[in-house]
């Protein structure tokens, strides 16, 4: 099994260095853990783009074509009622509705699809073993990287110069 | 929003450290005793919480009738609370995502407890059209359910719609707050040092390692959510007013009436999030990370929203007197000279006069004088709400009909339980769950190293 290495930082922009270092040195397998979203490390660590807000979109406009699918259905066919005789299909107070549902669907669309990528909930992971990672979520910024050939002595090399608070391989 | 534009100055103490806002927010979650203070309040509330539970067991024994509602002013304090409920509620989610929209920096140390604010304001706003139902058994007739009566709800009706939205801002708030939660949940897992603490929280936390996947995700997610919710929390109180303006009564039936119930909304959800404001940073010691600057601008906001109050209002008479109508002509008259004229003079110093003070800066950088606007103003919000149906169905279109309300003792004491409800669950809420999101503290700090 590959070897899991893990570098810590005591600032979120060392780590932004240290992950161009590792990708530009063709590196696979990196990750970064940080206490605060790191916008700058997208870019950084070469992640793919997150495809999440198409799917929101499209259930969002499933979900509201399908609530007016519902409206209509039930005002003219199902269940037609005179109100002063007012048209049957009076689609734009069906309107609200669909407005509502989608929204509510595409947050809920949002939400599943959030944690289908990425992989929660996960209770146990090797990482929470790692020394000093429950920092991770406070005060500490690491650099993870999961690739055959590299190993704590080339990682560190790597980092010469940006000073690593540690560079340590986690027992999996 | 501030003479210093986005600038992170003012919000966070001059020196400090990620570990030192991630503790100055977990250790007061973490301390064992918490003191007397809470425990009194504690138990104040719950009492209250039972006393409205006993309330609504009474009500649903007795029915309406326990109410002071009468056969012209059939929708009394119910729907008033109501009303004022979900306009307080609409503020938390709006302010934290207009706020994270539009970049403030001050949003980060006000943004979780304004959305659990929306949760419990929702939830509460959510009972009252039931309890006001008569028939409370039947409110899931609201919804479309395959059922043998052969039936479907009425889709042209605002109640309908209303029900909808309000399901709908619940359910939605619930997934921004929680979403928002869990990188802190992680934190206090980390940090917990009971067995208890770190599964609870650790649960909670749903194995979050703030990979950078992990925040891409969260990122993409959240924004998106905080665009969908601007427009949904307008539809929610523009559908609440709907419940009134799509009625023949008048002073209700106003175009006016969905702009003007949702920035009367804004106002008063500001002002309750002013009053949580203070009493966060008095109860859990954060003067560090709550500064008069937050004060500050939330006093802008609230004195923007008393100037849009007061067009609405000015909105509201012109329209009754250029119509010409007599039913609108009453309503104009009685608006001035009728039974209610002396809670209406009130609402209005309360709602248009009051918040003037903040123009002078002095005023607006004191959070006492700001903290004392905003309890001014939530009850000058609820007297507006209150006036809206007494003004209305009181002297409706058939002079026989008319009918002074008079409040029973049961309207008082739902109200009152109502806000210790409330108290009671944000209460809990500020003992278990970190009140201000520490990652969004984080990311400031870093935009102030940044700027230095």
């Amino acid at each position: 099994m590959t070897a899991l290495l893990l570098a810590e930082f005591r600032d979120p922009e060392t780590l932004i260095a240290a992950a161009r270092r590792a990708r530009e040195a063709g590196w696979k397998g990196l990750d970064a853990h940080t206490p605060f979203a790191v916008p700058e490390l997208v870019e950084a660590l070469g992640l793919p783009p997150a495809r999440i807000r198409p799917i929101m979109l499209g259930a969002g406009v499933a979900a509201a074509v399908l609530t007016f699918a519902l409206c209509w259905y039930s005002a003219v066919i199902s269940y037609p009622l005179n109100l002063g005789g007012r048209p049957l299909n009076s689609w734009p107070t069906f309107l609200v509705l669909c407005f509502e549902a989608g929204v509510l669907a595409a947050a809920l669309a949002g939400f599943v699809a959030f944690f289908a990528f990425s992989g929660l909930p996960r209770l146990h992971h090797p990482l929470f073993a790692a020394r000093d990672f429950d920092r991770a979520s406070q005060d500490a910024f690491f650099l993870a990287v999961q690739d055959p050939k590299v190993d704590a002595g080339r990682l560190a090399l790597l980092l010469d110069g940006l000073g690593p608070v540690s560079v340590r391989e986690v027992a999996q | 929003m501030s003479p210093r534009g986005g600038g992170t100055e003012g919000l966070l103490p001059r020196s400090t450290s990620y570990g030192a806002l991630v503790g100055l927010v977990a250790d007061a979650l973490m301390r064992r005793n918490v003191g007397w203070r809470w425990y009194a309040a504690f138990g104040v509330t719950l009492a209250m919480t039972l006393m409205l539970a006993g309330c609504v067991t009474w009500l649903f024994l007795r029915g309406l009738g326990i109410f002071g509602n009468n056969t012209a002013v059939v929708w009394g304090f119910p729907i008033a609370n109501y009303v004022w409920w979900i306009g307080i509620g609409n503020a938390g989610t709006f302010i934290s995502a207009a706020l994270l929209l539009t970049r403030q920096p001050w949003r980060a140390a006000i943004n979780r407890f304004a959305e659990v604010m929306t949760i419990f304001a929702v939830a509460i706003a959510g009972l009252f059209p039931i309890l006001h139902l008569g028939r409370p058994e039947y409110a899931y007739w609201l919804a479309p359910y395959p059922n043998v009566m052969g039936l479907w709800p009425q889709w042209r009706s605002a109640l309908v719609w209303d029900f909808a939205a309000i399901i709908s801002y619940l359910i939605f708030s619930l997934l921004f707050w929680y979403l928002g939660l869990i990188p802190d949940m992680a934190t206090l897992r980390d940090r917990a040092r009971t067995r208890l603490g770190q599964v609870a929280y650790g649960v909670l936390a749903m194995g979050w390692r703030g990979s950078a996947r992990h925040w891409q995700l969260h990122d993409a997610v959240y924004r998106a959510l905080a665009v969908m919710a601007l427009p949904l929390v307008v539809s929610v109180h523009s559908v609440a007013a709907m419940d009134f303006s799509a009625s023949p009564m008048p002073g209700w039936q106003e175009t006016i009436f969905p702009p003007y119930f949702v920035v009367g909304a804004l106002f008063s959800g500001f002002g309750m999030v002013i009053v949580l404001t203070a009493l966060v940073r008095l109860g859990l010691g954060l003067q560090a990370v709550i500064t008069p600057r937050h004060f500050e601008v939330m006093g802008k906001i609230v004195l923007a929203c008393s100037i849009g109050m007061g067009l609405s209002y000015a909105t509201e008479w012109f329209y009754a007197w250029s119509l010409g109508s007599r039913a609108e002509l009453v309503h104009l008259h009685k608006l001035f000279g009728g039974e209610y004229t002396p809670l209406y003079l009130t609402m209005l110093a309360c709602n248009l006069l009051a918040p003037q003070i903040l123009w002078i800066p002095q005023a607006r950088r004191n959070i006492l004088v700001v903290v004392c606007v905003a309890i001014v103003l939530n009850v000058g919000m609820w007297l507006e709400r209150i006036l809206i149906i007494w003004n209305t169905l009181s002297h409706g279109h058939l002079p026989s009909m008319w009918s002074v309300f008079w409040p029973s003792i049961f309207d008082w004491l739902v109200l009152a339980g109502s806000l210790g409800f409330f108290a009671m669950m944000f209460l809990c809420f500020a003992r278990l769950l970190p009140a201000v999101a520490m990652h969004d503290l984080g990311k400031l700090l870093r935009e102030r190293r940044k700027e230095s």
